[in-house]
C-alpha cells in the first residue's frame, strides 16, 4: 500500500488542485475521487490531505465555505480561487513536461 | 488581492484560533464520519466501520498538529507556551524570582534615568532653529592664560561691523546682570537675575516670545524708551501669568520699563536662572560697551551657510589681531578669535559627570546581569536531573535552550517595567533637584528612551540567558543522570563558570567603590579646603543701590554706614563688615595697576589683580588674618580715601622681597597707598587662591555689595531682623542670595555632592549584589559537598581546617577579582580626572581602603557557609545518602 509520503507533495498539491478545479468539494470527496479516477492507484492516506488542504488556503489559492450536504449534513467545500487557477495551469504543465521527459528517458532505455 | 487575502487569513488562525481548531475538528469529525457510513454501507458491522475509518485516515491527532502547523505563528504558540511555563517555574521559586526581578529592576532603572539625562542634555540638539549653525565667540589672548575669554564691547562692535562669515552676531550680558524688582500692590521687593542682549538675539536663536513681540533694534539704542521681556516663570509668579503685563511699566532698579514680551516657558539662555531681558546697547554705558579691554559679555553667531566655524573664527581672529596692533599700549587688548559649538558652551561642564555617572549605572546593571546568571546556574543546577530526564524522553536542545531563554526574557521583561517606572520616578527626582544645570527642562522621556529600555531588557535577557545556559546545553545526559543519582560535588566546571562571573562581579564592584571613594574623598577635602575667613555662623547678603536714586557717592556712603551701624547694634551679631563680594562667592572681576615705585613695565605687559572693596572692619568681621600693617582709616571717605590693602600672594607675587606697606599702586587715576597686608581669600573654594587688592568701600564707588554678618551661635535668626534693617532704610530696596557662609559653599559643592553620592550608592548596591553573589555560590557549594565534608570530618579532619578549606574556596574568586578590579580601578580613575579635587587618581588610601573593604565584606558573605560547613554532623551527612 502506497503510504503519503510516497507522493510527491507537489504532487499531492497538484491532485487536489485538479480534484477541485470543476465543482466545490469537501475533504472526503476529494480523498474518493482521487482514488477513483486514478484506478484506486493513488491510495492517498485520507489524513494527509488536511495539512495540505489548509497550506494551500493559507496560500488563498483555494478557498473554503461550509455548506449543507446533499443529505443535510454540514461540512467544509474547498473551490478554486483565480490564483489558484493560476497556480493549476502551471503545475499540469510543469508535470506533463516532466512525465513527458520521463517517460522519453524510461523508453528509450 | 491574494495578499490580502493571505493577511486575512493570517489573522484569522491568530485572532481566532481556537474557534478555527473548532472548525478543523468538525471537519475531521465530518469525513470519518462520512467514510463510517461508507462502510457501513459496504455491509461491515458498527465498530468495524469506525476501526476501518480511522485505519485509512491515520492518526487524526497527529494529522491535526501538522495541519496546525500549517497555520503559521507556530513560534507564537510555542513562545506562549514557554512563557506560561516559566511563570509557573518562577512562582514555584518566588524568592529567587523576587530577587532577580528587583535586583534587574534597580539596574535597568538606573541606567534608563541616566541614559535619560545624558540623551536629552548632551546628546538631543538645542531647541533653537538650526542650532548646529550657531556658535559662542571668545577672544583669546596670545599667552594662552585665558584661551576662552568673554568677550569686550568694543571687538564686538568691530566683529559686528567687519565680519563676513555671519549671518548674525549677538552681544549678551553675563552671569551677574540683576535688577531690583520694586513692588506694587503691597508686594515685596524682589532682584532678578536678568541678561542685556543686543535685539536680535532671539531673532537669531529663532526663537519668539509666546506674548507680545521681541525688541526691535529700535529699542537696542541709548535713547530709545526702555523696555523689557520676561521670562514665563516670572510672569507667571509675580504677574499672575496675566496677559494684561503688555504695555504695562514695571520698575527695575526704580526706574520704569515697558514690557514688551513674555518667552515660551521653555526658554533659558544664557543662564538657566534668566528670569528677564533687556537692550544692551539701552542698559549699558557707551564708556563700557565700546572699550576693548573690558572683557565681560558673551558674544553668539549665527553662520552663513557655506562657512565653517574655523573660517569663521580665522576671519574674527585676524580683526582682533589688527585692533591688537592698533593698541600696542593697552596690554588688556586681545590678539586672537576662539569658538565652541554653542551646545558644548552650554552643556561642556557637565558632560563628564554624566558620562561618568552613566557608566557606573552601566556597571550595576552589568552586574545585576551577572548576578541573574549566577543565581541561574545555581538553579539549572538544581534541575539538572530534570533537564535530563526531558532531554532523554527526546525534548531537543534548541527547545530546551528557547525555554531557558523565555525564563530569563519573563524576569528581565518584568524588571524591565519596573525599572522603566522606577526610571521616571528617578528622572521626576533628578530634575527637581537639579534646577541648577543647563537644559534641565529638556529632560524627558521619549521614543529613542523607551527604544533603549527595550533593548536593554532584551539584551539584559540575552547575557542571563546565553551565560547560564552554556552550563546547560554542557551536561551529558547519562553522567547527568548517573552523577545525580547520588549527591557528590557537582561536575567542576560549573563550578568554575560560577566562580568566573563572580570574579568579574567583584571586579567591577571594586572599580565603581574605587570611583566612589576617590569622588567621596576629593568632595571631603573640597568640604574641608580654607577659603581663608571664619564660614561658621556668618550670613551674607547681596543688595544693589539704584543709581537713579543714589547718583551720588555720599549717598551710598550714608547708605552703608546707617546699614553697618544699626546691624552692629543688633543683639547677637558679634561682627558686621561690607564688601564688594564675599570670599567663595566668585570671581567678580579682575583690573590691571602699575606700581608707583616700580619702573613702567615692558610694553605690551602688564600686571592684574581682582579688586574688591571693604569697609575697614569687613577682615575682622570675617576673621581674614591682617598680617601686617593696620585696616582703612575710618575717617577717610569720598574723595579722600587713597589707601590699599593687599593680599599675601599679591605681595609675594608683585612685591617679592621687597616691602609693600608705603608703596602706592595706580588706579582708577590716582595713587593708592598700601596701608597692611591680610591673609589670602578664595574667590571659589574650588580655586586656589589669586591676589586680591581691596580699596575701601567709603570711597564711594560701589554700588552695592555684600553684607557679612557673624554671630556667636547659630546666626539664621538674625537674617529677618537684618533685612527689616534693610526695609527701614529703603523700603524699596531688595535683598538676594540671603545665605549662610555654609550654605554657600554647599551651593558650589553641590556638583561635587551629587556626584559622590550617586556613585557611592551605586558602588554600595554592587557590593550587595557581589556579596549575595558569593554568599549563594559557597552556600551551594557546601551543599553539594556535604557528603565529602562528612566522609572528611568522619576520617578525622579538623573542623577547622574544614572552614578554612572552604573560605578559602569562597575567597579565590574574590581576590580574583579583587585584583582585576584594582587594575581596572587604576585605569578608568584617570578618566575621573578632571572631577576629582586634591586627590591623585592613584590614591593609596583609597585602594587600600577599597581593598579592606571588600575582604571584609567577602570574608562576612564566605563565613556563614563555611561555619556551617565545619559545623556539619558527620553521622546526619552520611545518613542523607
Amino acid at each position: 500500500m502506497s503510504k503519503p509520503n510516497d507522493l510527491v507533495q507537489g504532487t499531492l498539491d497538484l491532485l487536489i488542485l485538479k480534484t477541485i478545479s470543476l465543482e466545490p468539494k469537501h475533504g472526503w470527496a476529494i480523498a474518493k475521487r482521487i482514488q477513483q479516477i486514478s484506478g484506486e492507484v493513488l491510495q492517498v492516506q485520507q489524513g494527509s490531505l488536511y495539512p495540505a488542504l489548509h497550506r494551500l488556503e493559507q496560500k488563498a489559492w483555494i478557498k473554503a465555505k461550509w455548506k449543507e450536504t446533499e443529505t443535510g449534513r454540514q461540512a467544509k467545500f474547498y473551490s478554486l480561487t483565480a490564483a489558484g487557477r493560476a497556480q493549476l495551469e502551471q503545475e499540469a504543465e510543469n508535470w506533463s513536461r516532466l512525465s513527458a521527459a520521463i517517460n522519453l528517458v524510461v523508453e528509450t532505455t | 488581492m491574494v495578499w490580502a487575502r493571505r493577511l486575512w487569513l493570517r489573522l484569522q488562525t491568530v485572532f481566532r484560533r481556537e474557534r478555527v481548531a473548532l472548525r478543523l475538528d468538525d471537519e475531521i469529525q465530518f469525513h470519518l464520519n462520512q467514510q463510517i457510513a461508507e462502510n457501513i454501507a459496504r455491509g461491515m458491522s458498527a465498530e468495524e466501520a469506525r476501526y476501518a475509518a480511522m485505519r485509512t485516515f491515520g492518526n487524526p491527532t497527529y494529522l491535526k498538529e501538522e495541519t496546525r502547523d500549517t497555520w503559521g505563528w507556530i513560534w507564537l504558540e510555542n513562545f506562549l507556551r514557554d512563557l506560561r511555563y516559566a511563570a509557573r517555574v518562577l512562582a514555584r521559586t518566588p524568592a529567587f524570582a523576587i530577587v532577580a526581578i528587583l535586583v534587574i529592576s534597580l539596574g535597568i532603572g538606573a541606567t534608563t534615568s541616566l541614559f535619560t539625562v545624558v540623551r536629552s542634555v548632551l546628546l538631543k540638539p538645542l531647541p533653537f532653529k538650526d542650532p548646529s549653525r550657531l556658535i559662542r565667540l571668545y577672544e583669546h589672548d596670545a599667552d594662552g592664560k585665558f584661551p576662552y575669554n568673554v568677550v569686550s564691547g568694543g571687538v564686538f562692535g568691530e566683529w559686528k561691523k567687519q565680519s563676513q562669515a555671519f549671518s548674525d552676531l549677538a552681544l549678551v550680558s553675563g552671569d551677574g546682570t540683576e535688577y531690583g524688582l520694586s513692588g506694587t500692590g503691597g508686594q515685596l521687593p524682589e532682584k532678578v537675575r536678568a541678561s542685556e542682549c543686543t535685539w536680535n538675539l532671539f531673532r537669531i536663536l529663532g526663537v519668539e516670545p509666546a506674548l507680545g513681540r521681541s525688541f526691535a533694534a529700535a529699542d537696542d539704542q541709548p535713547s530709545a524708551a526702555a523696555t523689557a521681556i520676561l521670562s514665563w516663570g516670572l510672569w507667571k509668579r509675580r504677574f499672575g501669568g496675566d496677559p494684561a503685563i503688555l504695555s504695562q511699566t514695571i520698575h527695575l532698579d526704580m526706574k520704569s520699563y515697558t514690557v514688551i514680551g513674555v518667552m515660551p516657558s521653555w526658554f533659558a539662555y544664557p543662564a538657566q536662572a534668566t528670569q528677564l531681558w533687556t537692550p544692551i546697547y539701552h542698559e549699558e554705558s557707551a564708556e563700557t560697551i565700546q572699550a576693548l579691554d573690558d572683557h565681560e559679555f558673551i558674544a553668539v553667531g549665527r553662520l552663513n551657510p557655506n562657512t565653517t566655524e574655523t573660517q569663521a573664527t580665522a576671519e574674527l581672529s585676524l580683526i582682533v589681531r589688527r585692533l591688537h596692533d592698533e593698541h600696542r599700549d593697552n596690554p588688556f587688548v586681545s590678539d586672537a578669535a576662539n569658538s565652541r559649538p554653542l551646545l558644548e558652551d552650554m552643556v561642556g561642564d557637565i558632560k563628564t559627570p554624566l558620562y561618568v555617572l552613566l557608566a557606573a549605572t552601566g556597571c550595576v546593571l552589568l552586574i545585576a546581569c551577572l548576578n541573574i546568571a549566577n543565581l541561574l546556574v545555581a538553579r539549572s543546577a538544581t534541575r539538572r536531573r530534570e533537564l535530563a530526564i526531558r532531554t532523554a524522553l527526546g525534548g531537543s536542545r534548541g527547545h530546551l535552550l528557547g525555554e531557558h531563554l523565555t525564563e530569563t526574557f519573563l524576569l528581565s521583561a518584568v524588571g524591565g517595567g519596573a525599572g522603566v517606572m522606577l526610571a521616571y520616578a528617578v528622572i521626576q527626582w533628578f530634575v527637581a533637584t537639579r534646577q541648577d544645570m543647563s537644559r534641565v527642562e529638556a529632560i524627558h522621556v521619549d521614543g529613542v528612551v523607551v527604544a533603549f529600555a527595550l533593548g536593554l531588557i532584551f539584551l539584559c535577557a540575552l547575557f542571563a540567558g546565553m551565560v547560564s545556559s552554556f552550563s546547560v546545553s554542557g551536561d551529558h545526559i547519562l553522567s547527568s543522570l548517573q552523577e545525580s543519582s547520588r549527591s557528590y560535588s557537582a561536575g567542576p566546571g560549573r563550578v568554575r563558570l560560577r566562580k568566573w562571573l563572580l570574579a568579574v562581579e567583584v571586579a567591577l564592584t571594586v572599580v565603581l567603590l574605587i570611583g566612589a571613594g576617590l569622588l567621596l574623598k576629593s568632595y571631603e577635602r573640597l568640604r574641608a579646603s580654607n577659603l581663608g575667613c571664619i564660614t561658621n555662623n556668618v550670613l551674607t547678603m547681596r543688595f544693589n543701590l539704584p543709581d537713579a536714586k543714589y547718583s551720588q557717592p555720599v549717598q551710598r556712603v550714608n547708605f552703608f554706614e546707617g546699614l553697618l551701624e544699626r546691624v552692629r547694634a543688633l543683639p547677637g551679631v558679634e561682627a558686621a563688615g561690607l564688601g564688594r563680594a564675599v570670599p567663595g562667592s566668585g570671581y567678580w572681576g579682575d583690573g590691571g595697576f602699575l606700581v608707583a615705585e616700580h619702573p613702567p613695565l615692558p610694553l605690551g605687559q602688564a600686571q592684574y589683580a581682582i579688586t574688591r572693596w571693604a569697609d575697614p572692619k569687613y577682615f575682622a568681621a570675617l576673621g581674614i588674618p591682617l598680617l601686617r600693617g593696620q585696616t582703612f582709616d575710618a575717617n577717610q571717605r569720598l574723595d579722600k580715601a587713597d589707601e590699599v590693602i593687599v593680599s599675601e600672594s599679591f605681595a609675594r607675587q608683585y612685591f617679592g622681597d621687597e616691602d609693600p606697606l608705603g608703596k602706592h599702586l595706580l588706579k582708577f587715576g590716582h595713587a593708592h597707598k598700601i596701608v597692611g597686608i591680610v591673609g589670602d581669600t578664595r574667590f571659589l573654594i574650588a580655586k586656589p587662591a589669586q591676589p586680591i587688592m581691596y580699596f575701601p568701600m567709603y570711597d564711594g564707588t560701589m554700588t552695592g555689595g555684600s553684607l557679612a554678618v557673624r554671630s556667636n551661635h547659630d546666626v539664621t535668626p538674625l537674617a529677618l531682623p537684618i533685612q527689616q534693617i534693610v526695609q527701614q532704610l529703603d523700603p524699596e530696596l531688595a535683598v538676594s542670595d540671603v545665605l549662610t557662609m555654609d550654605q554657600m559653599i554647599g551651593k558650589s559643592t553641590l556638583d561635587a555632592s551629587f556626584n559622590a553620592t550617586l556613585v557611592l550608592a551605586f558602588a554600595i548596591l554592587s557590593l550587595t549584589l557581589a556579596a549575595v553573589g558569593l554568599f549563594g555560590v559557597l552556600s551551594y557549594i557546601v551543599a553539594q559537598r556535604t557528603t565529602e565534608i562528612g566522609v572528611r570530618i568522619a576520617l578525622g579532619a579538623q573542623r577547622a581546617e574544614v572552614l578554612r578549606l572552604m573560605l578559602s574556596d569562597g575567597l579565590r574568586p574574590a581576590s580574583l577579582g579583587l585584583v582585576l578590579g584594582l587594575a581596572g580601578g587604576a585605569a578608568t580613575s584617570q578618566l575621573l580626572r578632571d572631577l576629582l579635587y586634591g586627590v591623585p587618581p592613584l590614591d593609596s588610601r583609597v585602594y587600600a581602603t577599597v581593598t579592606i573593604l571588600l575582604l571584609a565584606v567577602a570574608s562576612m558573605a564566605c563565613l556563614l557557609p563555611a561555619w556551617r560547613a565545619s559545623r556539619l554532623d558527620p553521622v546526619q551527612a552520611l545518613r542523607n545518602e
